[in-house]
């Protein structure tokens, strides 16, 4: 029992608590809350493995943008009537079987799966240099990731265009 | 120069000897986070009197002078006064988020904190992507200040928090752009080693010269704004929104705020001492080696503090010379000036590097 593995299990009780607490609260606001200590839960757990590139990007993103997003929508959208709505028969019935459905897959794959603990007993920051990222990101080489980084630069420019065309003044 | 991590070596060496390593891990980690704590608060109150006289000093006043001499006990009763009062309960209010809140801001900003250069081998937190961690870590701040708004079920809260969410989002865009401008120019993101590369070669600010000088500007602008200081201080404009997000907070919560809000100044301003004046690097000339000498007999962290501390009071000197700016005003500034500015100022400054230009 090293101060890595105490780490990874105080980071696995917070992930899974505020996963369910995301789900069973009645209120939207404080699901987007617990939802935020799931994702730094989880940018946690990057940082545990030494990927601090990524864990920092899960902050920044899901931190920094879609939770602020989602609050900000909430402000913008709705009033004091933020409660989820009520549970009807089926809803309940439907969600029960789904939910079981995703459980026994997830289960199943964590139980075939064999995982290789040893590899990442010493966590090193050095794994993966931020040069060696940026140089894959913008590299046209065998796995160097241009095509897909132009794709999504303008996937988000479109965004921005659609965005000011819903917004202006007319 | 004297290097801070014998001492730490020294400490980790003891404390092995006792006990095993993973003891050894938690006790350094839980008496890093006592030192963060200690000079977070300390360095607080050294704020808050500092703000009150320059405030003063500028509006031809003399600012606090009775409270011992010179003022100097009035921020000790100020925070007696704070930690006595009363934490109120409102009703219809979310309990959990609105007593949640101020914790977001107080460790988003102490995570921050803890990120900075104090002296050679004396970084708390030192990663390969230092300059990224901390501009990731500070938006955690925003969610605090957006829960505060809500949290209060007030109409003055919630502008505030939506003027602030909107105003931090915004000027973060020409933080991070001046910091790429700076990274491209030091070629690395590791505090620590930016801060060694000044020491060798000399500051970032005289090798970058005119791209540097542009973004040092626009830092000290966006800085306060990201701050929520004058002249942007719109969330907590106090004529029209009494005290914006934190209006409904009282006792030791609103004490949070007030906190965190004088912390980031010092952290904004220990950032750019490090970016661009060389965190603990001491002064050199080359070619005189008398005088460098007598700057390296200077403390590290003397070098620090005194750098964070002059640029604490350009920020304090912009706060209490300019007037508030509108809410659009404020963004338009933003988005249709200081961030086409920054581009282009990241632009120049790679074709410094790329030609070799800087000195």
């Amino acid at each position: 029992m090293d101060s890595q593995n105490i780490m990874f299990i105080v980071l696995a009780v917070v992930i899974t608590l505020s996963s369910v607490l995301t789900v069973v609260t009645r209120s939207i606001m404080r699901a987007a809350t617990y939802l935020f200590f799931t994702l730094l839960g989880t940018a946690g757990l990057y940082f545990l493995m030494g990927y601090t590139f990524l864990g920092a990007v899960q902050v920044m993103v899901y931190a920094g943008g879609i939770i602020v997003l989602y609050v900000f929508a909430i402000l913008l959208t709705r009033g004091t009537k933020d409660s989820l709505s009520e549970n009807t028969k089926s809803k309940i019935i439907l969600s029960a079987v789904l939910s079981l459905v995703g459980f026994g897959l997830a289960a199943y794959l964590i139980f075939i799966q064999q995982f290789k603990a040893e590899v990442l007993a010493a966590p090193n920051e050095s794994v993966l240099t931020m040069q060696q990222i940026g140089t894959n990101m913008l590299s046209t080489d065998q796995g160097g990731y241009l095509l897909p980084f132009e794709a999504v630069s303008v996937l988000l420019l479109a965004c921005i265009v659609a965005g000011l065309m819903i917004a202006r003044k007319r | 120069m004297f290097d801070f991590s014998v001492i730490s070596q020294w400490l980790h060496n003891l404390l092995l000897s006792i006990v095993p390593e993973w003891a050894a891990i938690l006790i350094e980690s839980v008496l890093v986070a006592l030192v963060i704590i200690t000079l977070y608060a300390v360095f607080a109150i050294v704020l808050i009197y500092m703000e009150r006289k320059i405030c003063g000093f500028f509006q031809c006043r003399l600012g606090p002078n009775r409270v011992g001499k010179w003022g100097l006990l009035q921020v000790f009763a100020d925070v007696f006064k704070m930690l006595q009062k009363e934490i109120i309960k409102m009703r219809q209010t979310d309990r959990f988020l609105h007593d949640l809140a101020p914790f977001f801001v107080v460790t988003a900003s102490m995570l921050t904190f803890a990120c900075l250069p104090w002296n050679k081998g004396a970084h708390m937190i030192d990663f390969n992507i230092g300059i990224f961690f901390i501009l990731a870590v500070s938006s955690v701040g925003v969610v605090g200040i957006l829960l505060a708004g809500w949290g209060s079920n007030s109409k003055y809260p919630l502008i505030g928090a939506m003027r602030s969410g909107a105003q931090i989002i915004s000027y973060e865009l020409s933080i991070g752009l001046t910091m790429l401008t700076m990274i491209c120019l030091t070629g690395t993101m590791q505090i620590s080693e930016i801060v060694e590369q000044q020491a060798a070669e000399g500051w970032n600010i005289f090798r970058g010269h005119v791209p540097a000088l542009i973004a040092f500007v626009i830092y000290l602008i966006a800085g306060n704004a990201e701050c929520n200081r004058g002249p942007f201080d719109l969330p907590e404009a106090e004529s029209e929104l009494t005290a914006g997000y934190h209006t409904e907070y009282s006792g030791m919560h609103f004490g949070y705020f007030y906190l965190a809000e004088y912390l980031n100044l010092f952290i904004a301003a220990g950032i750019a001492s490090t970016i661009f004046l060389g965190g603990w690097a001491p002064l050199h000339i080359a070619g005189l080696d008398g005088f460098n000498g007598v700057m390296d007999a200077i403390p590290g962290i003397v070098w620090f503090l005194g750098k964070t501390f002059f640029v604490v009071f350009l920020f304090m000197w912009e706060r209490w010379t300019l007037p508030r700016l509108r809410i659009d005003n404020i963004l338009s500034l933003e988005w249709k000036y200081l961030m086409p500015i920054s581009m282009a100022n990241l632009v120049l400054m790679a074709l410094v590097v790329a030609f070799k230009l800087y000195l």
